[in-house]
């Protein structure tokens, strides 16, 4: 199956999203990304049982920590789906993507410039 | 071990804005495992401090860095030689590393980064419970092993109390009542005669009551 989704994604692989915390969100942004999505099975068919649901926790307290630094809470998301279900990844990397345009670059990458 | 909770980053910015160099210091031990002042929590809150005070236009160097413990001059001493470095500190240490670090370099200010609650013990993970209150004269022997001083409301040496109702506390529903926890257990153990003994008046000059406490051990001392 060859889908088109926006091609300035860039996708990380990880064993399962239980493994990805706070801290790599965080970094990414830091590191100028305009908007992080963690894209995880769907709920109660995680092979590791509970680890989309960590993920999703951690995801929220993300946007909880970019609300009150002022980059915009709605910069991280989280999104399930099955492994099967390509055209759905596809959906979600152009819906994130109308999100993340709308909302415009990360502030860090002007402030960054200012600063150099 | 010591639990702490974490604060919220709105207040650690009120307490730092005003600083350029930042030591954002964790501890190894107590604070790791009840999650508020470890590696991890010093990374996520130096990484969100770098990106308010860049967004903010603020030049403002943030460092990370955690000790084994801050409890201890060995530890405290490791940071020596990098503490000209900053003009502030925010330690996630309990409130115990806090003070040694503030007593130890005291040119520097150290800011608390967690509220520091009791001693506890992690119940589950994300749920941590209060179990004693160091109170310098443990009773624990006459009491099946658990805490009337920590865990009763009222601190009871004889009790139950009037309001214990169903095994729960007056104050809280879902709270256990520690009285009815004692006598379970003291039945399960079989020692219902030591609950028949009054407990006498409690020494509680021990306590935090005789002023701030100091234990003193000369077959250690060097
Ligand atoms: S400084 Fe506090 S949190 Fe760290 S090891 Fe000592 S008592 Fe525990
Ligand atoms: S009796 Fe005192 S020392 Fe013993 S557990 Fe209770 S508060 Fe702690």
């Amino acid at each position: 199956m060859r889908l088109q989704y926006p091609s300035d994604i860039k996708i990380i692989f990880v064993p399962c999203t239980g493994k990805v915390d706070v801290l790599h969100i965080l970094r990414a942004f830091e590191k100028g990304a305009d908007g992080v999505c963690v894209v995880g099975c769907l709920e109660g068919d995680c092979h590791f049982i509970s680890g989309n649901f960590r993920a999703r926790k951690r995801v929220e307290q993300v946007q909880k920590i970019l609300d009150t630094i002022g980059i915009g809470g709605e910069r991280a998301q989280m999104y399930n789906l099955s492994s099967g279900e390509g055209p759905r990844f596809a959906q979600f990397a152009i819906e994130m993507d109308e999100r993340i345009r709308k909302l415009g670059p990360n502030p860090m990458k002007l402030a960054k410039k200012k600063a150099a | 071990m010591i639990v702490a909770d974490k604060k919220p980053i709105e207040e650690i910015i009120e307490e730092i804005k005003n600083h350029e160099k930042i030591l954002i210091l964790g501890c190894n031990e107590c604070v790791t495992v009840c999650e508020a002042g470890g590696k991890k929590e010093v990374g996520v809150m130096a990484s969100a401090l770098r990106m308010y005070f860049l967004n903010q236009g603020q030049e403002v160097k943030i460092d990370e860095k955690t000790l084994e413990r801050q409890c201890d001059h060995e530890y405290l001493e490791e940071i020596r030689d990098v503490m000209d470095q900053y003009d502030a500190v925010v330690s996630l240490a309990c409130g115990v590393g806090v003070q040694f670090m503030a007593e130890k370099y005291h040119t520097t200010p150290i800011y608390p980064g967690v509220n520091t609650c009791f001693l506890g013990v992690t119940e589950e993970r994300g749920v941590w419970t209060e179990r004693c209150q160091a109170c310098g004269e443990c009773i624990l022997a006459r009491t099946g092993g658990i805490c009337p001083v920590s865990r009763c409301a009222k601190r009871l040496l004889n009790g139950p109390c009037g309001g214990a109702t169903k095994g729960k506390c007056e104050i809280n529903k879902e709270l256990d009542c520690a009285w009815q926890l004692i006598i379970d257990r003291l039945k399960a153990l079989g020692k219902m005669d030591d609950y028949e003994k009054i407990t006498p008046i409690k020494d509680w000059s021990t306590e935090r009551a005789g002023g701030p406490r100091k234990v003193v051990r000369e077959d250690v001392q060097q």
